[in-house]
């Protein structure tokens, strides 16, 4: 039955419609990249899908978020325009920050979205103050911190947990662990539990599997739930698996050196968030082949749309830079 | 019109802009108790959801002061010692002067930074830097240094309402000057220089706190029949280059005064400027007078003799006056 912590067929179709927009998004510039037709590096979101999906699915448009170099999938999982991503990852005009950004500053003010961030924890505190601003407006609105396990190891995460536990801000982290940190196993630099950290504050926290839609969406809930009651800060670890490369083409560099086994990427692929999601719709008879098949067919033209639409448009104006550097005056 | 001292016109200025607008908020470590006078009294006003001590997170603090602009607020983020600028140099440097580009112009960042710098007091090296000069170089950022309590005040009123993120470097040691500041609405515009001695002879462009040795050596040069005009540009970000440049027109030389290190300073910025654009008009080399590239020393004789000093500056310029090419 669709309560709090078990969503509805309904919300489960539309967590699914996201994740999969998501996922064909990356895999169309994992293509385009592939062939050389990126100006800028890309870090992919594949097979984290779930997190961003089930976090954003309890936030308001007026909600704020900060996201990281691995920003697409937060992006289009606030609501933001696939085609004006994608023109901003090809450099284009029609991009969502006019070509100024790229793929590492995705943002759209206007939904919420502070941005997606090229320093690994720079988001933190941004949210932060976005969290503190909400509380002295009493506007009941809420920021999230999404970030990943290298990011709990800046200072700056501990710093940001004293804080928002100490003011009570209205404000949820969320981990995504997805096990590397850039080109390093987390375990090998990490010590401890991350999640370990935040309990140190008595913030509550809910370490859950990150592959697990119905699982991050319920964390989600009840702590979204809390921050607007005035509860303060929360928590959230996803589990979860970097199926790319740190960013794709990493292979050039990497120049046949190694930092993980084939073997261990595929079995995470056996527990692929979309195909778990598909079979659960699936088994329950929540959704049939047909709908899902359906849902296929909607998000194909957007994505094949926003690579048209971002090839095609405009490159971004060079004169540019010299007049958004300011508010008002020149550089 | 009253004689008030600079940290009293901060003071002044921070009420001021608390009470006209209630978006600016004043955070920062130890802004309630006011350990330097320029936050006194605001708590008692305002409360604690105008202002507010934070922890020691300077990193996390410029970080807020991000997320809280682009949340709605005017923020003042006091940062106390110019030093501890380095500190929080990630959401300064990486988050705060690039925002607004990366985002294609969407955010704007209305956030005042205040920090008192400079060395004179023996605070040692970890407590009087003058971080200025890579300030200017970060590009999104105001770098303002007003030497004077008028210009403190009517800086600080604009910079508050301003735009884009803006640094309030305090000429403030042991409260600083005393001088005559406008009561009530009083704004100074970012980028006019001011006129604060006319001369014809040599200018001395002076940066913040060394608008007061300048204007010491130009009594100096006065009385031995030298007549300086001392430039005080107010604003480094931006830069009154007219006012420099129409004065280097007339006196033909030029000596900048800046209490940075010598290398890539404001000073050397200025001078660079002065040569390519006033080149025709020079009648002696550009100098300039800095401290040498090292830290501050602790001991007050040793800081002395690194720091520009009024004698100095008057002996630069008598050479200059009597330069002669070949």
């Amino acid at each position: 039955m669709a309560n709090q912590h078990n969503p509805s067929n309904e919300q489960l179709l539309a967590l699914y419609e996201r994740m999969l927009l998501i996922r064909r998004m990356e895999e169309r510039l994992r293509a385009d990249a592939a062939a050389g037709k990126l100006p800028g590096a890309v870090h992919l979101y594949i097979g984290q899908e779930a997190i961003a999906a089930g976090v954003c699915a309890q936030l308001r448009g007026s909600d704020w978020i900060t996201s990281t170099h691995r920003g697409h999938g937060h992006f289009l999982g606030k609501g933001g325009d696939p085609k004006a991503m994608m023109a901003e990852i090809w450099g284009k005009r029609t991009g969502i920050c006019k070509g100024m950004g790229g793929s590492m500053h995705v943002a759209d003010l206007s939904k919420g979205i502070l941005g997606a961030n090229g320093i690994v924890g720079g988001g933190l505190a941004i949210a932060v103050g976005a969290a503190f601003g909400a509380m002295l407006a009493g506007d009941g609105k809420v920021a999230v911190a999404f970030f990943g396990d290298g990011a709990a190891n800046q200072g700056v995460f501990m710093e940001c947990l004293n804080v928002s536990t100490l003011w009570k801000l209205p404000i949820i982290f969320v981990c995504e662990h997805n096990q590397f940190c850039e080109f390093t196993p987390s375990a090998t630099v990490t010590a401890g539990q991350i999640a370990d950290r935040a309990r140190a504050f008595k913030i509550p926290c809910a370490v859950v599997d990150g592959n697990d839609v119905a699982e991050v969406w319920a964390a989600a809930g009840d702590a979204v739930e809390r921050a607007r009651a005035g509860g303060g800060a929360s928590y959230i670890e996803a589990q979860t698996y970097r199926i790319q490369g740190h960013l794709e083409a990493e292979a050039l560099f990497l120049a046949g050196g190694k930092y993980r086994e084939e073997r261990e990427i595929d079995e995470w692929r056996k527990r692929d968030p979309l195909e778990r999601l598909r079979e659960r719709l699936l088994s329950s008879g929540a959704a049939s082949e047909e709908a899902l098949n359906a849902v296929d067919l909607r998000v194909a033209p957007i994505v094949e749309g926003s690579a048209r639409f971002a090839e095609e448009s405009e490159p971004a104006d060079p004169e540019l830079a010299l007049q958004v550097m300011f508010s008002g005056q020149r550089p | 019109m009253a004689r008030k001292r600079y940290i009293q016109a901060v003071n002044e200025a921070l009420f001021e802009e608390m009470e006209r607008d209630p978006k600016v908020i004043v955070f920062g470590e130890d802004v309630e108790l006011a350990i330097f006078g320029d936050t006194r009294g605001l708590l008692e006003r305002f409360g604690r959801n105008r202002i507010r001590n934070t922890p020691i997170c300077e990193a996390t603090l410029a970080g807020m002061a991000v997320g809280a602009a682009a949340a709605g607020f005017r923020v003042v983020l006091h940062m106390m010692f110019s030093n501890f600028i380095y500190t929080g140099f990630d959401a300064i440097a990486n988050q705060m002067a690039k925002l607004r580009l990366m985002t294609g112009g969407q955010i704007e960042l209305p956030i005042t930074i205040l920090a008192g710098y400079g060395g004179g007091r023996a605070n040692a090296a970890q407590h009087s830097d003058t971080p200025h000069p890579l300030l200017m170089n970060l590009g999104g950022v105001n770098v303002l240094v007003p030497a004077t309590p008028a210009d403190a005040k009517g800086l600080l009123k604009e910079a508050i309402r301003g735009h884009n993120p803006t640094f309030f470097l305090e000429a403030s040691g042991r409260g600083g000057d005393s001088g005559e500041v406008p009561d009530g609405e009083y704004t100074v515009p970012f980028g006019k220089a001011a006129v604060a001695r006319a001369g014809r002879d040599v200018t001395i462009v002076a940066i913040g706190s060394m608008l007061k040795p300048a204007l010491a050596a130009a009594e100096k040069l006065h009385a031995a029949g030298i007549q300086a005009e001392v430039i005080d540009p107010r604003t480094l970000v931006p830069l009154d280059e007219q006012a420099i440049l129409a004065s280097v027109g007339k006196t033909g030389r030029a000596i900048i005064v800046d209490e940075a290190r010598d290398r890539c300073s404001a000073a050397s910025h200025i001078a660079a400027v002065v040569a390519d654009k006033a080149f025709a008009a020079l009648r002696a080399p550009v100098k300039r007078i800095t401290v040498p590239n090292v830290a501050m020393p602790y001991a007050p004789n040793a800081e002395m003799h690194v720091f520009p000093s009024d004698d100095q500056i008057a002996r630069v310029a008598t050479e200059l006056v009597r330069f002669r090419t070949q």
